[in-house]
This record gives structure tokens, C-alpha cells and sequence, in this order.
């Protein structure tokens, strides 16, 4: 019955569906599968059958190797303008500025930029932003799906209701319910700071509202009603666990409505990282799962620029998560659990939202998909039974929260997704953006003084400035600015046009190849309020 | 004492960390503060501003015999724009006037230290101005013939040559340069320190760190100047305030309006090379790099006009001093990459200092001098557009000349304060201006170029009809005419590409519109041309006309009159048209310049008499020129009424209807010679007319034409116009307009005197047309004007200005032929038989083409009927 769905939720396309039905990942690639034995599949989250895995070459190698085959079929030559390119970069850019007040600015961030260009079709990664209505702060994340975007989708819109009630003290949480209860207007919790672009999902509002009150429901009934003192750090763990929880369950339950029904399942058999900051005066508090990154980026005294990573990324490269994951299964399984750097020799992340694949019983898989859709039936991918799956479940959302007291040094932090860190070392991120800011804001005048400078000297120190000064003003947002480099960057580490060209007139089916998706968001801090808050202890 | 003053002001300047080249000879200098000393009361004239203008007006006034002179400065002296000059005196200019005040400046400059003993630094470097184009070259040529015939030595040079002058300079890129040997480096501010010192010594009273609040006036006439210092009674005020001149006009209660507006500039000081580079080594101007060059204490001293300036000081801020403004190396990037270029081995030479000195810019690029228009004694000189230093001289003594005498040795129109009005005085025009202005300073000044900015401030009812037919617009006065039309089906260049010194792309629209209005009719809009009405209760506003001007205005109603507005020496103040539209009431017609001038001169001169009412119509009335054989057909078919020569003789007023619309004024006159018609529309009948004539025009073959096909058919027919051809030093006898005169008309009008002396004596210039033969269209550079003519190999004048006229198919020059005598150079006079006994050539930009010079137009051209065997079947077709 999928001509219904499609005309019920005209948001999921024809790849979509078509991932959804199973098959979904190679058999939107099949041409490729069919036609190379190279597959990319290093590129894609999922591997979706062990015996392609075998073929796996080294990124550089199918680099060269697509490249040379993309030159020889596309014998015609299509460059986009700068103005082409420029539009396609700034499709989804936003920027959020906080307001000031009587002129003075209270807030410790100054506003943020985010932008995300995709790579699949329809884009796989979300954001969100939004500043804490009942308590201090600002929740910022980027969430990095896989197999399909539902589950990214999902936690972009729950999250942080769900960090936000985390972090509501006792009375307001029964402010709350009893407003629900009696039927009067709700305290609003959270302001969002969104995209035209970046939608929630209607139907399943109720569905979602249902849940977050189940917890807060839970919380006001566990208060012991000792501590008032709510920890940022286990707010937020509880908040991501929740909710994967009630992803679960909601998936396990089922809705009467086919459509909702449908989609609670598509979230769960989907999944998506999440890499989330909260920002309250100097306390800044990032939660992890996943693959994505965030990065301060720190001034030195000199005006360089140097990287200060908080979080970290899980997968097969952190030692400890490999430890972790050993330690939580028994020696027998020591050498399956990880295998060709992912989770069961298929995934990528080794902590994640959803994927019940990964998480749920084997019985409760077959029977969920039993009673399930057709559509879930049909679909090969959902039905299959990941290989060597013996002590569920093998993935969790728990996030690692990182906890950093703001300096005024600290003057910005990026949070991007996986495929902005592939592409650039976190070093030269943190370098663009800071000349990028600092370019914006006061690009110093030289002044000679009392320095032996010479014509020639001065010369080439103005070039640059201007060459700088030039590609810096294309862009009025810090993230299309990385984006710009992290597409476009010669060998040399500034911006070839013809490249960045080339890499976004990519056919939609070819760009996956190239990158992944990329969402990134810049959180600006203002030195002068971290700095009174510094003096004020 | 005041000598002993100002010495003290040099001792303390010397002390300051300034940069300059303060001469150490004037270390002596000691004591005597004299803070304590009070102003005046009363003088004869208060000076405002000391930078090397009020010196220089001071020192020339106090020269010429006037001693109750002071002269105030807010700050100390020379230390404004002044001080921060760049120090280069160049006499390569492109107005003769401006050649001829940076030549009397050189030569002033040039002995002021053995007059006044103090040390200016004068070096006679010479200057080298490089040509990267053909067309730079061109431009360069046209300066060289007329420096030349003025006296100024200079030559075109070969790129080798230039190498050969100027070792560090790389030549390859150059197509040639014109070398000026006499032109100098100087210290300004010792200049204006040397200059305040020889006035002082004359009398002149020098008062600094004190500011002028605002000039006191009664009656349109200033009586007297308040300062922080407190109040000093006088005659005259002259404000030489450079870049404050502008709020300083304002501030009084009758406001001055001296449109001019600053702009950051910078230049570089390097230290000096390993080997220093010697003090007389030439400046070089390397315009299409947009940079100078010259030699500063064994370094360099460079700057440039940029082509994105940084207007500075719009909301009138003020200050004592220009402080150090910040350098900006970012923005003086550009130049120092030319520079570099163009001196490639100074790579390795080290910064002393990016100079940020501002600059005063006028609307038009040319200095402002002169009386203003609504207050008299209010003199002004300023907006030197970064010449100040090389003009300084000249324009102090034309100023001074003008304030004692009442008008200055030379025709200065070209700089007079009146050209402007008010409507350039607002702040966002003056801003938006200047900021094309600088830039142009090193632009190609090709024929024709109008300013871009500034625009549509002043349209006809018509614009938007006539822009729609494609009009392309001229700007004159604020005021927006139509050049000519571009047909549907034809694309002109864009504007940057039509630039040239040769035939312009728009030869053949103008072409077709000339033609259209010799065989049928066209119709040009030319309401920007200043209306006046003089109207009395009795004869007086006759007896007063009939005072100002030199032809008979006592003439029937209804009759046109072609008469100038002179001045004592006979000269032309104003060449204007008069209808008598009633016993006591005229309907005067001007060139568009002359609403301000024009308006001042008749004020000044007519009694205060409430029976007199002068009122500007100009804004009421929209005009319409129907030229060409059928404009009389069109007319009567639109008046029911006869047109014809019997009916409406030439010369003739009448107010008619036309259309629907009553009240039109009609005058069978053309501005061209040509037959046809003015309409004088009240201007909420101007779309109505418009309409009819057009639809009614059309089985005659009626179209739009514009100035250029007007300008093309006026010069054909050796039509002067005023401001062009003739200004206030030509009179009606030197430009074959003695019937325009009525010497015996019974009264005594301004100038008769002049005239009746000029009439016995014979004159000594006379304005000539010329019929260029040997030049070819299409190939040769086109005339412009300012072109040396050559009377038997001798240079006898200069061309005012030129057009090429389709029906001769040459090239048409008027000008004036002196008769300088061979042996002493001394003016003699000029006779027809002189003029016509003479072999003429005009040089174009160093080439010399023959001419034929005539005194009297071509009369082949006067005759308006064709023959019958002349017509052919396209005479049928619509034009």
C-alpha cells in the first residue's frame, strides 16, 4: 500500500520509501553495486550485507578510482557560477543572534550560525537550537541519522523537550502538569530558533507530547523532595536515555494509526547520533553520542587559534568505547562485536539513538516486524538479523557529557556532524572560523609604529589581507564559510572555485559518494559577559 | 610686531613632531606670546582661513595697495590641508585658467624666498606624466599644445626618454609621457608662512586660534564678522576655510552655499634609498596607475586618487586642526601595488609614514572663487580639489584683483562661486559627488563626459515621456536635458567603452535628428533655459532694461529682442532673448547657468524700487523648440490659426492656445537659426501640448531631438553661446554683433562707453568660425574646444568649441583670432581683412589641420526652400 502513504505524507519521496522498503541502502545504489565491485561502502553508515564488507578498499584508493570513472562518463564540462554556487550554499544557512537588552547584553553567547548541506537525498542530518524558557541556557545540536532520516528527524524535535524537563525544578514540573490536568495554557519551555526548512512533524505531535508528560509524570512522582539542586550533567543522560526509551517502546506498542504506527517504527529501525551542548552563563555541557564533534575554539594570547575537542567520538577508533563494548559482552564475542571498525561489522557509531536492531531481543524483532506493516514486512533490511547477535543489546544512546567552565579565551564552539570532521582536520576548522569572526568583527588596521617595514613587506602583507578579506565577505555566516572550505579546498587550504563547483553540481546520486552530509553550528560566546563572570568569583 | 608673532608661530610649529621640512633658518624666532593682544574692531576686509589661500589672498590684497586687512585662523597657521600637502606644483591642468594660476604661482613661489627671506624649499624638479594608453597619450598631447602656446615649457617624450630622466621608473608598459621641465617641489606651509609674512610686513593683521562663529550682514551686504574673540566690523569677509568653507557659509543667517566636500587621501613617505634619491628629481604622475610620485628627502613621497575614496567630515565636523587622521593601508592597497609596479626596485625600502590628509572636492572639479550671489562683500576661495598648492598663488591674486577692481584680469566663469545655486548644496548630493569627483582626477577627461552621480534633480514635466522614447540626459545646472535619442533597434555603447577622443557611436542618431530638423520638424525640450519676468506699475522696469542692456528694448509689444547684459568694459555679463509681452512687462530668456548670475547682476543693479517686480519663472514654464520647415504647419494645424511669415513674423510673441491648452507662449524664434517655433507652456499644460504636437506632427514626420543635434546646428550657423564662446571679457563688437548694439538708442546703458571706445579703436580679438578642410571624420581625432589656432604658422587664439555640421559634412570650430604682434607679443588690433588674409590651422592634440576662417556664417545654410528637382521619393518617406 504504498500509493497512500505517499499521499498522506508527501515528506517521504519515492528514495525514501524505497529505503524504507528494504534493500534500502544498496538498492538506492545498485547501479553502482552492479556495475563495480567497488562499492563505497566505507562512505555509508550501514553494511548492510557481511559478504560486501569483504570488498571494502581504502577511501584514497576509491577516491582516485570514481573520480577517474566520473571524468570518462561525463565527458561534458558543468560549472556553476559563484552565484549558482553561493545560492546552493546558502540555501539553509540561519543565523540567531541574541537579543540585547537595555542595550547590554546578559547572555553569554552572542548568537550562533548553522547551516547544513546535504549529500543524500533527502538530507539525513538535523539541528536544532533553542533557548530554556523555565530555566537559564541554550540547548544546541546536530544529529547525524542513518538509514533514513526518521529517527534524526524524531530526536531533533523531542530531545530537548525532553533535556528541558530534565532541568525543570520540582514546582514548575507541577506548574506544568496540573495546567495539563485542569486544561489551562501551558508554560512554554523551550524557544526554538529554527529554519524555515527544519519542520516537526504534526501527526505525531500528540504521540510525543503523550510521552514527555509519561516523564515528567515519573519525575514529579520520584521527587523525594530533598534536593532542589537539579545536575546538568545527569539531566541531560537522563534526557537522552528517555527518550530513546520511549522511541522503543513507542515502537514496541504501536499506534492504532497506521500512518503514526508506521512512522514509530521507521524511527526506531532508524537511527541518529546526537551531539548536544548546553550553554548556561560559563557552564557549558556537552552531551555526546556518536560520531559527531564538538570543538571550542580558543584564542591564544598571541591571537592564534588552537582546538580544545569536547567530546568524544564513538566509534571504532576511541580505544575505550572498543573496551567498553568488549566489557559489556562476553569474551566469545570479543572478536565479532567489532569487525572492520564497526558495530557487529555493520555500523559505524557505536552508541546511537534508535536502531533497535542493535538493541532489541531477536524474539521481540521478529515478532514487532510480524505485526508490523506490510511495508516493514516487505522490507529486507528491517527483517534482517544483524550476524553474530547473541547478547543484545549492543547499542545505547547514553551520551558522554563533557563539562568546560567558559574563559574569555573560549571564544566560539562548533558542533558539526561526522562529515565535516572526515574532510578537515579540527585545527584548521578552528582557524577559519577564527579569522572568519575576527575578520567580521575588527580586521586590526596595520599600523607601521616604529617597525622597519619595507614597500615590498607591506605589499604582501596587504595581498593577503585583501584575498582574506574577499573570500571571508562572501559569506555571512561562520558555518557556510566552513562549509565552503571543507567542500571547496585545494591542496593548499583555500577555496578552488572550479572544485567547489564541480563537488556541488554532483548528481544527487553520485554526491554521497564524495561526502557525507554536513551540519554545522557556531555558537558565538561574548568575552566581555564570560569575562564578568570570571571576576564576579 | 605682528612679524615677530608670526615668527613664534613658526618656533612652536618647528617643535611639534610634524614631519615637514621645516628650514632650520628660522630657529630665532623667540618669545612674545601675544595670546593678550585684542582684535580690531574694524577693518576693511576680514580674511578667515590661514592656510596658503588667506595668505595668498591676503598677500595679494595688501600688494595692491589695500592695507586694513585681518586675517583670522581658527588653529595656527598653515597647519591644515596646508601642511599635509604633498607639496607638488604642477602647471599640466586642463582649463587654460588653472594653467595660468599654476604658472603665476610657480613664478611667485619661485623668487617668495628671496623676497620674504624665509625658506619654501622650492626645487625646480620638473614633472614627468606617463601615458599607458593611446588615449592617455592623446590627452597628454592636448594639455602639451596648449601649455605651450601659453608659454609653459613642455614636450611629448618617448618612453627611453622617460628612463633616461628617471632611472628607477619601469617603462615598458608606457606608450609615451609628456615631459613639463619648470614645474617644482615646494614646502606649502612654508609658502603660506612666507606669504603671511610679506602681508604682514604690508600691514596685514594675522590673528590665529581664533574662530570665525559667522558673518554679520544687513541688507545683503556684510557688515561685519563675530568671532570667539569677539566682533570686527568690515566691508569684506573672505572665507578661505578649505574644507570648513561649507559649514562656515551656512552658519551665517543668510546662508552661503559653497558646495564642496572633503575626502580622506593618503600618501606614503618612505626613508630615504641607499643612494638618497637627489632633491631634483622629477615627480612623475602616473595617472592610468592613479598615483604620484616624487622625491622627499632621498626617499619617496607617494599618493594617488584611489577609485573608491572615503567621503570624510559630511555631518560637518569640526576641529581645530585636521588631527592625524588613521592611516589605512588596506584601503591603500591599490596604490602602493601600482606604485610597485611602476618602481618595481623600491620593494626593498622602508615605510616611514601612510599620510591620511583630507581633501576638499567640488561638484565639478574646479575651484570656487568669487562673491557670492546673495550677499555682497561675501568673498570666497576654496575647493581646491587637491591643487591647492598650485593654485594658491594665481587664484589669491585673481581674487584680489577681483575684490579691488571688481573683476579679475582673466575670465574666471569657470570657478565663479555663481555657477553654482543652491540646489548643489546639499549634503548627500556634495557626498555622493565628490566621491565620482576623486576619482576622476586621474580618470580620461574625454569630450562630453557627464557626471554620473547627483542626477535627476532638477527634470523637465516631459522626463519620463522622453526617457521612455530614449533619451539619453546631460545634466546642466542641476537641471536634466535629452542628448539625443537612441532609436528602439539600436544599442550604443556602454558608457565606460565610449569614451573617445574620435567619432562618438552616437554619430548617426544625431545624424538622422539633424536632418529631420532641416526637412521637417523635431522637437526639442529645453525648459531648463532660466526665465525671468520683470514687470513695473509704470515705465520703469523699460528705463532700467533699457540701463542694463545694449540693445533698444523700446520696441512694440509682442517683439523679440537679442541683447546682451554688459558690464563697464563692454563685456558680456549675459547673452539673452527679451520679449516685450506688454508696455511694463519683459519676458527674459537666459542660458541655463545663468539663474544664479544672472539673477545677482540684476539685483545688484536695479533700484530698490517696489514698483519693480523681478521674479524667476523658471520652474513655471516648460519649453518646447519646434524646429524645421514644418513646425509652422504643425502649429496652425494645433491653433487654427496662421502661422505664416505674413501672419507671425520672425522675432514675434504671442500668447495663443495650442491644443486645448490657452496661454502658451509662442515666439518665432529658434536657438538654432533654423525656422520654427519656442513654446513657452505653463507646465501643467506641458503633457498636454507635448501630446498633441507629437500626434499631430506625425504626417510630417515629426521626432525628438536633443542638444547635441541642437549644438550641431547652432555652431554650423555661427551661434555663440555665453559660458562657452563668449563670457564677461568678449564684447558684442568682437563677436560680429554690433547689431545687437544701440549705441545711439538714446539713454545710457552699461558698457556704452566701453564700446563707443572700442568702436573707435577697433578690437582686439574677434571671434572667427572655422571649417576644418583636410580632417577626416572618421579617422582623425575629433576638435573639442581649447584648441590652439594657427595664423600663418603663428598661434593667434584658441577654439571655444567645435561641432561637426552634416550639412557642410566638416567639422566646425569657432574661436578667437588676437593679432600679437611679432616683435614685443603685444596685442594689435584685429581686422577683417586680417582674419581673412590668413592661413589658419587648429592643432588637435599636436596635429595641425587646415581651416578656413570665416567672419560671417554660411549662408547657403539660411535658405529654407529647396528646390523642386532636389526632391526625391525618399523626402516621402517618414523620418
Amino acid at each position: 500500500m504504498p500509493a497512500p502513504t505517499q499521499l498522506f505524507f508527501p515528506l517521504i519521496r519515492n528514495c525514501e520509501l524505497s529505503r524504507i522498503y528494504g534493500t534500502a541502502c544498496y538498492c538506492h545504489h545498485k547501479h553502482l553495486c552492479c556495475s563495480s565491485p567497488y562499492v563505497p561502502q566505507s562512505r555509508l553508515r550501514y553494511t548492510p550485507h557481511p559478504a560486501y564488507a569483504t570488498f571494502c578498499r581504502p577511501k584514497e584508493n576509491w577516491w582516485q578510482y570514481t573520480q577517474g570513472r566520473r571524468y570518462a562518463s561525463t565527458p561534458q564540462k558543468f560549472y556553476l557560477t559563484p552565484p549558482q554556487v553561493n545560492s546552493i550554499l546558502k540555501a539553509n544557512e540561519y543565523s540567531f543572534k541574541v537579543p540585547e537588552f537595555d542595550g547590554k547584553n546578559v547572555s553569554s553567547i552572542l548568537g550562533f550560525d548553522s547551516n547544513q548541506l546535504p549529500a543524500n537525498a533527502p538530507i539525513e542530518d538535523r539541528r536544532s537550537a533553542a533557548t530554556c524558557l523555565q530555566t537559564r541556557g541554550m540547548l544546541l545540536g546536530v544529529f547525524d541519522g542513518h538509514a533514513g532520516c526518521a529517527c534524526s528527524q524524531a530526536v531533533s524535535e523531542r530531545l530537548f523537550y525532553y533535556i528541558a524537563v530534565s532541568l525543570l525544578p520540582h514546582e514548575t514540573l507541577l506548574e506544568i502538569e496540573n495546567a495539563v490536568e485542569s486544561g489551562r495554557a501551558l508554560l512554554p519551555i523551550l524557544q526554538w530558533h529554527k529554519h524555515p526548512n527544519d519542520y516537526f512533524s504534526k501527526e505525531a505531535s500528540k504521540l510525543y507530547f503523550n510521552s514527555l508528560r509519561t516523564y515528567w509524570q515519573e519525575l514529579i512522582d520520584l521527587n523525594t523532595g530533598e534536593s532542589t539542586d537539579i545536575d546538568v550533567k545527569e539531566a541531560l543522560i537522563n534526557a537522552f536515555k528517555r527518550l530513546d526509551n520511549d522511541i522503543s517502546l513507542e515502537a514496541q506498542v504501536g499506534d492504532p494509526n497506521s500512518f503514526l504506527n508506521y512512522l514509530v517504527l521507521r524511527v526506531a529501525f532508524s537511527g541518529a547520533t546526537a551531539c548536544v551542548a548546553h550553554v548556561d552563563g560559563v557552564d557549558l555541557h556537552v552531551a555526546n553520542t556518536g560520531d559527531s564533534r564538538a570543538m571550542l575554539g580558543v584564542q591564544e594570547e598571541d591571537g592564534s587559534w588552537s582546538a580544545v575537542t569536547l567530546s568524544n567520538d564513538h566509534n571504532a577508533q576511541n580505544e575505550r568505547e572498543l573496551e567498553r563494548l568488549k566489557l559489556e559482552h562476553p569474551k566469545s564475542e570479543a572478536k565479532s562485536v567489532v569487525k572492520q571498525d564497526r558495530l557487529l561489522g555493520l555500523l559505524m557509531p557505536f552508541r546511537a539513538f534508535g536502531d533497535v536492531k542493535f538493541k532489541w531481543s531477536i524474539d521481540l524483532q521478529k515478532r514487532v516486524i510480524e505485526s508490523g506493516p506490510d511495508q516493514l514486512n516487505d522490507n529486507e533490511y528491517t527483517k534482517f538479523i544483524p550476524p553474530n547477535y547473541h547478547t543484545p543489546p549492543y547499542l545505547t544512546a547514553e551520551p558522554e557529557v563533557t563539562y568546560h567552565r567558559l574563559r574569555p579565551q573560549d571564544k566560539f564552539l562548533v558542533l558539526a556532524t561526522d562529515g565535516l570532521w572526515e574532510t578537515m582536520h579540527r585545527q584548521d576548522v578552528v582557524r577559519i572560523v577564527g579569522e572568519y569572526l575576527t575578520g567580521m568583527h575588527h580586521q586590526q588596521p596595520i599600523a607601521v609604529g616604529g617597525y622597519k617595514v619595507t614597500l615590498g613587506q607591506m605589499h604582501g602583507l596587504l595581498t593577503e589581507r585583501r584575498t582574506k578579506m574577499s573570500s571571508v565577505f562572501e559569506d555571512q555566516n561562520a558555518a557556510t564559510h566552513l562549509i565552503r572550505h571543507a567542500v571547496g579546498n585545494n591542496e593548499f587550504g583555500t577555496v578552488d572555485h572550479e572544485r567547489l563547483s564541480k563537488m556541488l553540481s554532483l548528481p544527487e546520486e553520485l554526491a554521497r559518494m564524495y561526502r557525507d552530509d554536513i551540519t554545522i553550528i557556531v555558537v558565538q560566546f561574548n568575552s566581555h559577559v564570560v569575562g564578568a563572570y570570571q571576576n564576579q568569583e | 610686531m605682528m612679524f615677530y608673532r608670526l615668527l613664534s608661530i613658526v618656533g612652536r610649529q618647528r617643535a611639534s613632531p610634524g614631519w615637514q621640512n621645516w628650514s632650520s633658518a628660522r630657529n630665532s624666532a623667540s618669545a612674545a606670546e601675544a595670546h593678550s593682544m585684542a582684535l580690531p574692531t574694524q577693518a576693511q576686509v576680514v580674511i578667515c582661513g590661514g592656510g596658503i589661500m588667506g595668505t595668498s589672498v591676503a598677500y595679494h590684497l595688501s600688494k595692491m595697495g589695500w592695507k586694513d586687512i585681518v586675517l583670522l585662523e581658527q588653529g595656527r597657521l598653515a597647519a591644515g590641508s596646508t601642511r599635509f600637502c604633498a607639496g607638488i606644483l604642477s602647471t599640466a591642468r586642463h582649463l587654460t585658467i588653472e594653467q595660468k594660476m599654476a604658472d603665476y604661482s610657480n613664478k611667485l613661489y619661485h623668487q617668495l624666498e628671496q623676497e620674504t627671506g624665509i625658506q619654501t624649499g622650492y626645487t625646480r624638479t620638473g614633472s614627468i606624466f606617463l601615458a599607458q594608453t593611446q588615449d592617455r597619450l592623446i590627452s597628454l598631447k592636448r594639455i602639451n599644445s596648449r601649455l605651450n602656446v601659453i608659454g609653459i615649457p613642455s614636450e611629448i617624450i618617448s618612453p627611453k626618454k622617460v628612463a633616461e630622466l628617471h632611472h628607477l621608473l619601469n617603462v615598458h608598459d608606457l606608450v609615451g609621457a609628456m615631459h613639463v621641465p619648470e614645474d617644482a617641489v615646494v614646502s606649502s606651509a612654508d609658502v603660506a608662512l612666507a606669504l603671511a609674512s610679506a602681508a604682514s610686513q604690508n600691514g596685514v593683521q594675522i590673528y590665529d586660534r581664533t574662530s570665525v562663529l559667522h558673518v554679520m550682514v544687513k541688507k545683503g551686504q556684510v557688515t561685519g564678522v563675530e568671532t570667539d574673540k569677539g566682533q570686527i566690523e568690515c566691508q569684506y569677509f573672505v572665507n578661505c576655510a578649505g574644507q570648513w568653507a561649507y559649514e562656515l557659509g551656512l552658519s551665517n543667517e543668510e546662508p552661503v552655499s559653497i558646495p564642496l566636500h572633503a575626502c580622506e587621501h593618503f600618501y606614503l613617505l618612505t626613508r630615504p634609498l641607499e643612494t638618497p634619491l637627489q632633491s631634483s628629481t622629477p615627480t612623475i604622475v602616473d595617472a592610468d596607475g592613479r598615483i604620484y610620485i616624487r622625491n622627499w628627502q632621498g626617499g619617496i613621497l607617494s599618493g594617488g586618487f584611489e577609485k573608491n575614496p572615503k567621503p570624510i567630515f559630511t555631518e560637518g565636523k569640526n576641529q581645530l586642526e585636521i588631527q592625524n587622521l588613521q592611516e589605512d593601508w588596506d584601503h591603500f592597497e591599490p596604490l602602493l601595488s601600482s606604485l610597485l609596479r611602476r618602481m618595481p626596485e623600491l620593494e626593498t625600502l622602508e615605510i616611514m609614514k601612510l599620510v591620511n590628509c583630507p581633501e576638499t572636492f567640488t561638484p565639478d572639479m574646479r575651484c570656487i572663487m568669487g562673491e557670492s550671489p546673495a550677499v555682497q562683500g561675501y568673498f570666497v576661495l576654496a575647493g581646491m580639489n587637491s591643487a591647492g598648492l598650485s593654485f594658491g598663488g594665481g587664484a589669491g591674486k585673481y581674487l584680489a584683483e577681483w575684490m579691488v577692481h571688481g573683476y579679475p584680469s582673466e575670465n574666471v566663469w569657470e570657478l565663479d562661486l555663481k555657477r553654482f545655486g543652491a540646489l548643489q548644496s546639499s549634503r548627500t548630493f556634495l557626498r555622493h559627488r565628490v566621491m565620482e569627483v576623486m576619482p576622476l582626477m586621474y580618470d580620461l577627461k574625454v569630450p562630453r563626459w557627464d557626471f554620473q552621480t547627483g542626477r535627476q534633480l532638477r527634470t523637465s514635466p516631459l522626463y519620463d515621456r522622453l526617457d521612455a522614447q530614449g533619451a539619453r540626459w546631460m545634466e546642466k545646472h542641476g537641471f536634466e536635458r535629452p542628448k539625443y535619442f537612441v532609436p528602439p533597434d539600436k544599442d550604443l555603447l556602454a558608457l565606460e567603452q565610449s569614451k573617445t577622443f574620435y567619432k562618438p557611436d552616437w554619430f548617426d542618431i544625431v545624424e538622422s535628428e539633424v536632418k529631420c530638423c532641416k526637412e521637417a520638424v523635431c522637437v526639442i525640450d529645453m525648459s531648463s533655459f532660466t526665465k525671468f519676468e520683470i514687470t513695473s506699475t509704470g515705465d520703469q522696469a523699460l528705463e532700467v532694461l533699457q540701463y542694463l542692456f545694449s540693445n533698444d528694448l523700446d520696441v512694440p509689444v509682442g517683439h523679440i529682442v537679442h541683447t546682451g547684459m554688459l558690464n563697464e568694459g563692454g563685456g558680456y555679463e549675459n547673452d539673452c532673448s527679451i520679449a516685450r509681452l506688454n508696455k511694463r512687462s519683459f519676458f527674459m530668456i537666459s542660458p541655463t547657468d545663468q539663474q544664479v548670475h544672472c539673477w545677482a547682476w540684476l539685483k545688484k543693479h536695479m533700484p530698490k524700487d517696489s514698483n519693480l517686480l523681478l521674479e524667476d519663472v523658471t520652474w513655471k514654464y516648460t519649453a518646447l523648440n519646434l524646429i524645421g520647415p514644418r513646425a509652422v504647419d504643425v502649429l496652425s494645424e494645433l491653433s487654427y490659426a496662421p502661422m505664416t511669415p505674413d501672419h507671425f513674423p520672425s522675432l514675434f510673441c504671442k500668447e495663443m492656445s495650442v491644443g486645448y491648452a490657452n496661454g502658451i507662449r509662442v515666439m518665432s524664434m529658434t536657438h538654432t537659426g533654423e525656422p520654427g517655433f519656442m513654446l513657452y507652456i505653463p507646465i501643467e499644460y506641458a503633457l498636454h501640448v507635448y501630446n498633441e504636437v507629437m500626434s499631430v506632427g506625425q504626417k510630417y514626420g515629426i521626432r525628438n531631438a536633443g542638444y547635441y543635434a541642437l549644438r550641431s546646428l547652432r555652431i554650423e550657423k555661427f551661434f555663440a553661446f555665453w559660458g562657452q564662446d563668449i563670457n564677461n571679457l568678449t564684447t558684442p563688437l568682437e563677436c560680429g554683433r554690433e547689431s545687437r548694439v544701440k549705441l545711439e538708442k538714446g539713454m545710457d546703458f552699461i558698457g556704452r562707453d566701453a564700446l563707443l571706445l572700442q568702436k573707435q579703436n577697433g578690437v582686439y580679438k574677434r571671434l572667427t568660425m572655422f571649417i576644418l578642410d583636410d580632417h577626416d571624420t572618421d579617422l582623425d581625432l575629433w576638435p573639442w574646444w581649447g584648441e590652439p589656432i594657427y595664423r600663418n604658422g603663428q598661434y593667434v587664439g584658441k577654439t571655444t568649441s567645435s561641432a561637426y555640421s552634416y550639412s557642410l559634412e566638416r567639422h566646425v570650430c569657432l574661436g578667437f583670432v588676437h593679432n600679437f604682434s611679432e616683435d614685443t607679443g603685444e596685442e594689435q588690433v584685429v581686422t577683417a581683412d586680417f582674419i581673412n588674409r590668413g592661413e589658419y590651422e587648429i592643432d588637435i592634440a599636436g596635429y595641425r589641420f587646415q581651416a578656413k576662417a570665416k567672419l560671417y556664417p554660411v549662408a547657403s545654410l539660411f535658405t529654407q526652400k529647396r528646390r523642386k528637382d532636389d526632391m526625391e521619393l525618399s523626402d516621402l518617406h517618414g523620418k
